[in-house]
């Protein structure tokens, strides 16, 4: 909420002129009313040799939480994320820079009606800003800036000092120099960058977002090395964070009710996925997104995808593991000769969108607890835009692994792919009963990560999971005690097979597991003869005449 | 069957399919009107009415049918009887009803109103609407009605009545009958008894052992035999002896078992295997005299499936009933009561794999049976299966109805081997076995004894459908999660959003004399289960070691869980976990509360400190953020004003202004940094627990707070562990002034010191008011200090103020009584032992309604 611009000068060129830039008089203090609050600009110094604008943002975090609840354009979504204990009146949040552009909206422009050729020269400026809030820390804020010709001075603000363990916050105090940049240039860069920074949290929303940018970034973002980083940050999250956050208010709520985040618990679908979907999906084909193995696993270490497996020569691009997993799906899927298929835990997606490409398989049912995992694969597939036909093979539905589910019998096939691995282990019997036990499928395949292969992604810190949410991570031979086991105890056979490259020493990236079931559900209808009554005998007594 | 040729009185039974057949112009519908309620009733014309606008449009009959069908099916399902008034002369248009019928398991009745075509065209004649109706029409109707009178009973009706001519159907009267199997006017009390098999001795010891004197309760209770008395043990002439004569004195009644099916048909003669024990018995029986076999054959002719009894409460039969069976009456609802459900395979042993019926059982009413043996009888889902194999050498088992005991006898020794050995658990128990998604998803309503049905709605279920799936605990060691509690009224007194003064008011308006104020905890909430050790927590919530497809880990069982308002596990570490509820358990050891509460496992609601160790993130995102980016702006700013106003420029409001911000603050980071500590392990982390929720049997929930704290106290007092942390607490009389200005200086002692607040809680713990409302179980009463953390900052300054105290109280309060009385429910039920779905749903319901938008900073 506060920040200066600071000029020197000679007696030829004073330092003063940065009223005239400004269009502020260096010796009042004044007041403008803003949308959030009242801006205050006043000079704390001010001679021909130095001179130094204040903007002082009052932010009204009542009135803030208040306007929340306006729901329409321009207002949080939901109370729930309105927070009165709020960073907005402190630190130089997007609000700040909307003042910005306001109070000096003739500055930003570069027009001086007094002195007209003054805002087109450069002149010593150096802007301090001691509470930034800087999303990628002060590494990006030097990466944003010193392409720009500011001298970046970035200090990280620890969070408490009392807690020296809890590290830095994301404050940065800043310090940008140049002599080389107009002042327009200069406001120009805060009011992109501000928010860029600021990053997670937009509230504030606006139709022509696009004309600002282009207007405020004429002349520098075109060249910024940085310019997609700028682009996307500034305008593509604001959209999908708004659909985001009106999609999971119930889980904003119950994260609330335990103190903790959201992020904590509505992390079914990675970040990762939630943006590219939301940028992409809508023009370009699917699986080009996935280049990386974004699609199943988002955060994780294949989400770099850049371990190179054994086999996969240098100059070959190596087929993304999730695409590999899905066609060793849809194989062993069709040996089994399956066409009612269930995929269970179904993400956003993509196996589903897979399976229906191939017309063999007559019936589609994609299920997970997920509720937004479900609206993603819903716009994944384009579901309310499908032909009747194509639709009709083809069914979403919230369901949850550990819950018997009665609508799930009957199905020739049913596809666990990178699902057991996020159930808690003391919850995996529930889950063992409900896919074998009750919904009983002829075939049911599962596919999991081999920990073993962990060694060979470079990106992957030793010791660590592939995913944030993995509960586990099994080697081949746990995988495999668990398989038998289940198998034995449901009569199904089962026999496994390696996805990716069946590295000799460690085996293959992720394993799976084909069961199939020895006694098949509907089999004799035949009954017992202990079990057989005639037609007369069954008759209810009270059918007698009385 | 039933053709009353010359009488007028016909029965029809309470829950059946009647369908009226008659040409057009027999005078059906007036019949009906006569005879059943307007609702019974539904017609094809008012059907084609419903889909054409016109009740003699003969193009929409297709539709109108399919119409009249639906409505009937549905009242078929919900156990209505329902009368078709249609014309029902062609077989087709027959047998789809007779369908509908079987389809709901009831009897299917017809009553044929045959009356000449002249008085059939003279009314139609004189109906405008059907004046134009052609004469051949009719004519067709009472050549199609004829054709089709001799088969109606072999078409399927179970009761056929003709009427015949216009003075008979004038002269009929409708007299509706009960079904056999509906006993629910006998209250018994009742002595319910597994499979005999021929054993009686055993039969003679059980019945001695429950106070039968030759036969004759002397309390006047009533014996039910769920059915295969005969086959493989050494005598059945005796056991049928002896339950016939109590039958027929009107001291038993008795279900037929698939064992007395079978024989029954032997003796009239069909061909039957002698296998399965049969030959024991034919060979006993041979021993006896003619006529006794003859009355044991008209015995096992008359024995009805299955008896609901005692208001619909019970349900015996002998090899279990889905509730959608219970009272009906069909060949396949028979074929289940004798058989049960089986899957079509056979096991390793040759015998038919049974449908776990009894797993997927949601109904009220309580179901004993028998048929399969096992070790041991255990209710499950409400049902319970009472063949305890005494014939393989196992015991005779009897369920004392309604007090719900168990009573048995031993077999005297293995009277017959078995082909397999008695499963080693209850069917459906103690296996991990899920509950099901249709018992929590969608919306919902949960019936709650102390406010009544509360709903949940769909997207609230949906969000805690994900959280419960994905982090929450077991949900057998899940029986309970806290409520949310409102805040005191807003105050008005300077300086202040919240004051106890407000608390104590309100209390005394709901005519709650006295009230305990109890120290808030500032920590995060953390309700435990301790059992004595996991042989405790297998027996009791099904979990551990013991079952078999927990293979995963493997080693000693959990004892207990320990979690948070979500229902997920405090600690990551299920290690740190056991060690909180061992040091728990050592102090319940100490106290000598397992004896004294007559339990072996306790519900413990409490809260858990430091706030930082389970809220880190969120501290460290947002309360420390706000710290940080505040501590870093404010010296910058101060002194840019105070260089301007060093300038002479006019700045000394806004300098004053950002002064006090600055010191808002300061004040808000100190007020976070009160509920932060650094924990090593264990070290450092308190666990003040606050109430005592639930023990074996029993819900303490309505156990006054007074003795409440005093069972807490002495747990903390024996705790050696530091572990445990005590809850201060003050007495407020809400009518004397002094004891309230009492409370309210203690309030401020302890806020001013940096407490977070304090709880006021009428000490009767589950109060109504004067009207017989649930009063609010507890109020919290926040420090100003505290609120800051809530508010923001700078929420003191006047204006803020002024704006917050418009807060709007009544969907807090609201949602606090409502998940109050989930919570109570969900204890109740787990004390009353019932099934694990039930108190799941309860709990479910608790998480569900978190998720309901209400300000959250309430």
């Amino acid at each position: 909420m506060f920040l200066t611009l600071t000029t020197t000068g000679t007696p030829e060129r004073p330092a003063t002129d940065l009223g005239f830039l400004l269009h502020k008089h260096p010796d009042r203090a004044q007041a403008f009313s803003t949308s959030h609050g009242t801006a205050h600009v006043f000079y704390p110094e001010a001679d021909a040799g130095r001179c130094t604008a204040a903007l002082l943002l009052e932010v009204d975090p009542v009135a803030l939480v208040r306007r929340g609840k306006g729901r329409g354009r321009g207002g949080a979504p939901d109370a729930a994320l309105a927070q009165y204990v709020n960073d907005r009146p402190y630190a130089a949040s997007s609000l700040l820079a909307v003042a910005l552009s306001g109070v000096f909206s003739s500055a930003i422009r570069g027009v001086c009606r007094a002195r007209p050729e003054l805002p087109a020269q450069a002149r010593p400026l150096r802007i301090a800003i001691p509470a930034l809030p800087a999303h990628g820390g002060p590494d990006l804020v030097r990466r944003l800036f010193e392409p720009l010709g500011w001298a970046v001075t970035a200090e990280p603000v620890p969070l408490d000092e009392t807690f020296p363990e809890w590290g830095d916050s994301r404050y940065v105090r800043l310090t940008l120099e140049s002599q080389t940049l107009t002042l327009a240039e200069a406001l120009r860069h805060l009011y992109v960058l501000l928010p860029v920074l600021d990053g997670a949290k937009h509230y504030w929303v606006a139709a022509d977002e696009v004309d600002k940018l282009l207007r405020a970034g004429e002349g520098w973002l075109p060249g910024h090395p940085e310019q997609q980083l700028i682009t996307s940050r500034y305008l593509a999250r604001r959209r999908s964070l708004t659909r985001e956050a009106l999609e999971r208010l119930e889980l904003v709520r119950l994260a609330e009710a335990d103190d903790t985040e959201v992020e904590e618990i509505d992390n079914a679908v990675a970040a990762d996925d939630t943006e590219t979907e939301e940028t992409e999906a809508e023009e370009t084909e699917a699986e080009e997104t996935e280049a990386g193995e974004t699609g199943a696993e988002g955060t994780g270490a294949e989400g770099t995808g850049t371990a190179v497996a054994a086999g996969a020569g240098p100059e070959e691009r190596p087929v993304p593991l999730a695409v590999q997993r899905r066609a060793a799906i849809v194989a062993a899927l069709t040996e089994a000769g399956a066409a009612r298929v269930l995929d269970l835990g179904c993400g956003p997606g993509q196996l589903v969108q897979e399976l229906l490409k191939d017309r063999r398989f007559t019936e589609i049912v994609g299920v997970d607890v997920s509720r937004r995992a479900l609206a993603l694969a819903e716009r994944r597939l384009r579901l309310e835009r499908m032909g009747e036909r194509q639709a009709s093979r083809v069914r979403l539905l919230q369901g949850s692994l550990v819950y018997t589910d009665t609508r799930l019998k009957g199905y020739d096939a049913a596809v666990l792919s990178e699902v057991v691995e996020h159930v808690d282990p003391p919850r995996l019997p529930a889950l063992e009963y409900a896919v074998f036990g009750t919904a009983r499928p002829r075939t049911v395949i599962v596919t999991t990560p081999n920990v073993e292969y962990n060694v060979r992604w470079e990106t992957l810190p030793a010791g660590h999971v592939r995913h944030d949410d993995h509960r586990f991570e099994w080697t081949r031979e746990e995988f495999r005690t668990w398989a038998r086991a289940v198998a034995a105890r449901h009569g199904y056979a089962v026999d496994f097979r390696p996805v990716g490259p069946d590295d000799p020493e460690v085996g293959p990236p992720t394993q799976m597991a084909v069961f199939t079931a020895v006694t098949p559900n509907e089999a004799h209808k035949n009954k017992t003869s202990e079990n057989k009554t005639s037609e007369h005998e069954t008759d209810e007594k009270e059918a007698r005449t009385a | 069957m039933t053709e009353t040729r010359t009488e007028r009185v016909l029965p029809v039974t309470d829950l059946s399919l009647v369908v009226l057949v008659g040409a057009s112009g027999s005078g059906k519908s007036t019949f009906a009107r006569r005879h059943f309620k307007p609702t019974e009733v539904i017609s094809s014309d008012f059907c084609r009415g419903l889909v054409a606008d016109d009740e003699n449009d003969q193009s929409a009959t297709g539709d109108a049918f399919d119409v009249l069908h639906y409505i009937a099916g549905k009242r078929l399902a919900a156990g209505r009887r329902t009368v078709v008034d249609a014309t029902s002369v062609q077989s087709e248009a027959r047998r789809k009803l007779i369908d509908l019928a079987r389809r709901h398991d009831v009897l299917p009745i017809a009553i044929v109103l045959d009356v000449p075509e002249e008085v059939c065209a003279a009314r139609n004649a004189a109906r405008p609407d059907r004046a134009g109706m052609p004469r051949r029409v009719i004519q067709r109707h009472i050549r199609e009605l004829r054709r089709s009178l001799r088969h109606l009973e072999r078409e399927g009706f179970r009761k056929v009545h003709v009427l015949r001519g216009t003075e008979e159907v004038e002269q009929a009267r409708i007299v509706t009958e009960k079904r056999f199997n509906d006993l629910t006017h006998l209250t018994g009390p009742f002595d319910i008894i597994g499979d005999v098999h021929g054993c009686s001795a055993e039969l003679e010891a059980l019945l001695d052992k429950l106070g039968y004197v030759d036969g004759v309760h002397p309390q006047g209770r009533m014996a039910v035999f769920v059915g295969d008395l005969v086959d493989r043990g050494p005598d059945t002439p005796g056991v049928l002896r002896r339950v016939m004569s109590m039958v027929a004195a009107g001291h038993a009644l008795c279900v037929p078992g698939n064992h007395e099916n079978k024989y029954g048909r032997y003796l009239k003669g069909r061909k039957v295997q002698l296998t399965h024990g049969l030959a024991e018995t034919v060979a006993q029986m041979e021993r006896e005299p003619e006529e006794f076999r003859a009355r044991v054959r008209e015995f096992i002719d008359g024995l009805v499936s299955h008896y609901v009894l005692d208001g619909g409460r019970l349900v015996v039969c002998h090899a279990g009933l889905p509730e959608k069976y219970h009272g009906r009456t069909s060949g396949r609802v028979r074929s289940h009561a004798l058989y049960g459900d089986t899957t079509g395979e056979t096991d390793e042993f040759g015998l038919p794999v049974r449908y776990p019926w009894a797993e997927e059982y949601r109904g009220r009413a309580a179901v004993v049976y028998g048929h399969t043996p096992v070790p041991e009888a255990t209710w499950l889902n409400n049902t319970i299966c009472l063949d305890t194999g005494v014939v393989f050498g196992g015991r005779l088992t009897a369920l004392r109805w309604p007090e719900r005991e168990l009573v048995d006898v031993p077999a005297e020794r293995v009277w017959y081997e078995p082909v397999k050995p008695l499963r080693s658990e209850a069917p459906g128990g103690r296996e991990g076995r899920p509950l099901d998604l249709a018992d929590v998803q969608g919306r919902r309503g949960v019936e709650t004894r102390y406010a009544g049905r509360v709903a949940v709605r769909e997207q609230n279920a949906a969000a805690a459908l994900e959280v419960m799936s994905r982090f929450a605990v077991d949900p057998r060691l899940l029986p309970y999660l806290p409520p949310t509690m409102a805040p005191t009224a807003t105050s008005r007194i300077d300086g202040y959003l919240e004051h106890p003064a407000e608390a104590f008011a309100q209390y005394a308006r709901d005519g709650v004399a006295r009230v305990v104020c109890e120290e808030k905890h500032m920590g995060s909430r953390a309700v435990a289960l301790v059992c004595r050790d996991a042989e405790a927590a297998r027996r009791r919530f099904g979990v551990g070691a013991a079952s078999p497809s927990d293979g995963v880990e493997g080693g000693e069982g959990p004892t207990g869980s320990l979690y948070t308002r979500t229902g997920r596990p405090f600690f990551d570490d299920p290690a740190v976990t056991e060690e909180v509820l061992a040091r728990l358990r050592r102090a319940v050891d100490e106290a000598g509360l397992w004896e004294e509460l007559e339990t072996d496992w306790l519900l413990l609601d409490g809260e858990l400190m430091p706030w930082s160790l389970k809220a880190s993130g969120l501290l460290r995102r947002q309360y420390a953020a706000v710290g940080a980016a505040s501590g870093a702006v404010f010296p910058g700013a101060l002194a840019a004003l105070e260089g301007a106003a060093a300038r002479g420029v006019d700045v000394a409001g806004l300098l004053a202004r950002q002064r006090e911000r600055a010191a808002d603050a300061a004040a808000f980071t100190a007020a976070y940094r009160r509920y932060c500590w650094s924990t090593d392990g264990l070290d450092g982390v308190r666990l003040a627990p606050f109430q005592l929720l639930a023990v074996e049997g029993r819900s303490l929930a309505a156990l006054p707070h007074d003795e409440q704290l005093a069972l807490l106290d002495r747990l903390v007092e024996h705790d050696g562990s530091g572990l445990l942390q005590t809850t201060r607490r003050l007495y407020v009389d809400t009518g004397d002034p002094d004891s309230v200005r009492a409370g309210v200086d203690w309030w401020l002692e302890m806020t001013g010191r940096g407490g977070e607040g304090m709880v006021v809680k009428p000490v009767g713990a589950l109060v109504r008011d004067p009207e017989g409302r649930l009063v609010q179980p507890g109020v919290k009463c926040r420090g100003r200090e505290y609120l800051r953390i809530i508010y923001g900052p700078e929420y003191t300054r006047p204006d803020h103020l002024a704006r917050l105290r418009e807060r709007s109280l009544g969907h807090k309060r609201s949602l606090a009584l409502r998940e109050y009385a989930l919570g109570l429910e969900a204890l109740d039920r787990l004390a009353g032992g019932e099934p694990l779905w039930r108190v799941h749903e309860a709990v479910f319901g608790v998480l569900a309604l978190e998720s309901e938008p209400v300000d959250p900073r309430l």
